[in-house]
């Protein structure tokens, strides 16, 4: 594969770096040490990095190891039944894989303008003063700990979400027209109120700790890594290409969208999907907002839910035997999951900064 | 030919009125993204201002100074916590720190497939829930023990912070210029004189405080704390025994139906964020500057 990257430039092959004749005095043995110290040296070096590939490959093992009991037992059904319960020790997870998708879902979208309308503002348009400034804000955003969103979350979002947007969204109506034909052959238009509370999107019994919450949390937490991504992605490209764009008369963002966005959709994909991949994980923000109910999944968005990450963190204190069993498939589940995405993601980005860097020059 | 010429040079004639709508057009999609802009660091200035304008005034020396109050009574204090944190982060540091620069440095010295394999696998770890390490070290070390332990939760967080530390030495070792390592290869240094000698002094700041931040991160994960160091309303510093943690008690706290818990959860919340933003901002200033006039 040409994907080694060849990033030393000084090509020291082994023992081949000390330059001959220069060192006169230095006695055979001193040079066989170093050279064996260096040996060593590589090799420790070599050690650590094997540790990291131990881990990996240890916790995948681990975990489907220990949920082999479930495995065998629920087989397929664990992800396609809806019923969840120790008392009689039956479990599918399908309600907790759903609401995580759904909610990371929610958070995408609400996300994912935001993030590329701030990326492209902090790389295009922005005064050079107030870059860095913006750009640091940015990264502080995602060095907050889950813990603390989810506190402000409950103290400030939750309340506000329930005064402004649930408690009228269960509570509005809606009148539609419907063509009634009376009993006298006349036609009448009659007006039916629709509740939207009666939608299956809106419950009526909103109390704030739901779908919409988790996803708006994670929607919160999510945008400034995706910002980040997509600006870096956006700073590689190089000022020729714009300028190109300009020379032939187009407008800033038309230059942007017809030649800037294109060179950078792989990677700011990428950016997205790492963004994804933080919010199927994301567990203790989650945990505190979306209401942990343990029922069948609903796309109903006022819905207490518990996703996988969530449900893990609450039951694992008081499982045994079976349950843990489950509770550890779970882990199992969202570590492949957001293997293959962080995978996706980093592949896409590192080929986007591959073409850039090819496309440049 | 010349007609497709002819009629390019027709569309070309754009009266004033069409650039005049295409400039209006672009304005207004321009002006969007400052609109997102506005929402994003709002919502940052929104997080932060309240933690502020309501933590500060929980704030107090008891905070430090004093253990958990009897449920739901007034004055208790995160010492607990503050505490076996500080013992968590430093197991986790003698994990993580070691084997995090070592691999960085790997991703320097060495070269070839290997190397591109390592760095895959370090985004993996960084990209695995921290619940599902935590859910492993309760599975390898709570659970053939049957005790929560410091030392469980300090594994967890080790195994968080190696991604995080290995990262930030390699960038900063690569910010160090090639002239440098080359001048002394250049003498006959070995490898690993050229690195202990030359390049890691050069970049000793930069690892030192980029250390700091990744410690700092790592202390506010709490979902790997939930089942490995559980969580202690006693006081405790038994390296065996469950142990306290801020971040949980920030958790705790926070879902607490009581005002002085979560009053309590809001002055964790800043001695938390606290900390991470001094590091961050130290970080920012003592790697930004270093190297990059030297170019």
């Amino acid at each position: 594969m040409s994907l080694s990257s060849p990033s030393l430039p000084n090509k020291t092959g082994s023992g081949g770096f000390s330059p001959v004749t220069a060192v006169k005095k230095s006695s055979l043995r001193d040079r066989t040490f170093s050279r064996t110290l260096d040996k060593v040296y590589i090799g420790i070096l070599f050690a650590a990095s094997l540790t990291i590939l131990a881990i990996v490959f240890g916790l995948l093992l681990q975990l489907a190891y220990s949920s082999r009991d479930t495995i065998h037992v629920f087989g397929f059904n664990f992800f396609t039944k809806d019923e969840w319960n120790p008392n009689t020790d039956v479990y599918a997870a399908r309600p907790f894989i759903m609401a995580t998708l759904y909610s990371s879902l929610i958070a995408l979208l609400i996300s994912v303008p935001i993030s590329l309308g701030t990326a492209i503002f902090l790389s295009e348009l922005c005064p050079k003063w107030l870059r860095t400034p913006l750009s640091f804000l940015v990264e502080l955003l995602a060095a907050v700990p889950s813990v603390v969103y989810g506190l402000w979350a409950i103290f400030i979002m939750i309340p506000f979400v329930v005064k402004y947007i649930e408690t009228p969204i269960s509570t509005a109506s809606m009148k539609i027209p419907v063509l009634h034909v009376g009993p006298h052959a006349h036609i009448e238009l009659l007006h039916r109120r629709i509740f939207l509370g009666d939608l299956p999107i809106f419950d009526k019994a909103a109390n704030g700790t739901d779908m919409l919450a988790a996803g708006l949390i994670l929607a919160i937490m999510i945008t400034p890594y995706i910002t980040a991504v997509s600006r870096d992605i956006l700073r590689a490209i190089p000022r020729s290409v714009r300028e190109g764009s300009y020379a032939l008369g187009s407008t800033k963002w038309e230059a942007i969208k017809l030649v800037v966005l294109p060179f950078a959709r792989a990677g700011i994909t990428g950016g997205v999907i790492l963004g994804l991949g933080r919010a199927l994980g994301e567990t203790m923000a989650v945990t505190m907002v979306c209401g942990n109910g343990m029922g069948p999944f609903k796309w109903d968005l006022f819905n207490q839910c518990s996703t996988m990450a969530s449900v893990i963190a609450n039951d694992l204190g008081d499982a045994s035997g079976l349950h843990i069993s489950a509770l550890i498939e779970i882990g199992l589940v969202l570590f492949l999951v957001t293997m293959i995405v962080n995978a996706g993601a980093r592949l896409l980005i590192f080929f986007t900064a591959k073409d850039i860097q090819g496309g440049g020059k | 030919m010349s007609s497709s010429i002819q009629s390019s040079n027709n569309s070309l004639r754009l009266r004033p009125r069409q650039i005049q709508n295409r400039q209006l057009y672009s304005g207004f999609i321009l002006a969007l993204t400052l609109v997102a802009t506005i929402i994003t660091v709002g919502a940052l200035l929104f997080v932060l201002g309240y933690l502020l304008f309501k933590g500060v005034r929980s704030l107090d020396l008891n905070v430090i100074t004093k253990g958990p109050a009897p449920m739901g009574m007034n004055g208790g204090g995160l010492r607990n916590g503050i505490i076996g944190t500080m013992i968590m982060l430093a197991i986790a540091s003698t994990i993580g720190i070691p084997v995090g620069i070592l691999g960085g440095i790997y991703q320097i010295e060495a070269k070839g497939k290997f190397v591109w394999i390592v760095r895959f696998f370090t985004d993996v770890l960084n990209g695995i829930p921290s619940v599902v390490i935590g859910l492993f070290i309760f599975i390898v070390v709570v659970g053939p023990t049957h005790q929560f332990s410091a030392l469980a939760g300090g594994l967890a967080l080790g195994i968080l912070m190696i991604p995080t530390v290995m990262k930030t030495t390699e960038e900063i070792l690569r910010l160090v210029p090639n002239a440098l390592r080359e001048a002394s290869l250049g003498l006959g240094a070995s490898r690993w004189r050229t690195m202990s000698s030359v390049i890691l002094p050069a970049a000793k700041n930069g690892i030192i405080t980029g250390i700091m931040l990744a410690v700092a991160r790592v202390a506010g994960e709490t979902a790997p704390l939930l089942y490995t160091a559980f969580g202690n309303t006693l006081f405790s510093i038994k390296l065996n025994k469950p142990i306290d943690a801020l971040p949980l008690d920030i958790f705790t706290m926070a879902t607490s139906p009581y005002a002085s818990d979560n009053r309590l959860a809001l002055a964790g919340a800043i001695i938390l964020i606290g900390l991470i933003f001094f590091l961050s901002i130290l970080t920012r200033f003592t790697t930004g500057r270093q190297f990059v006039e030297e170019k």
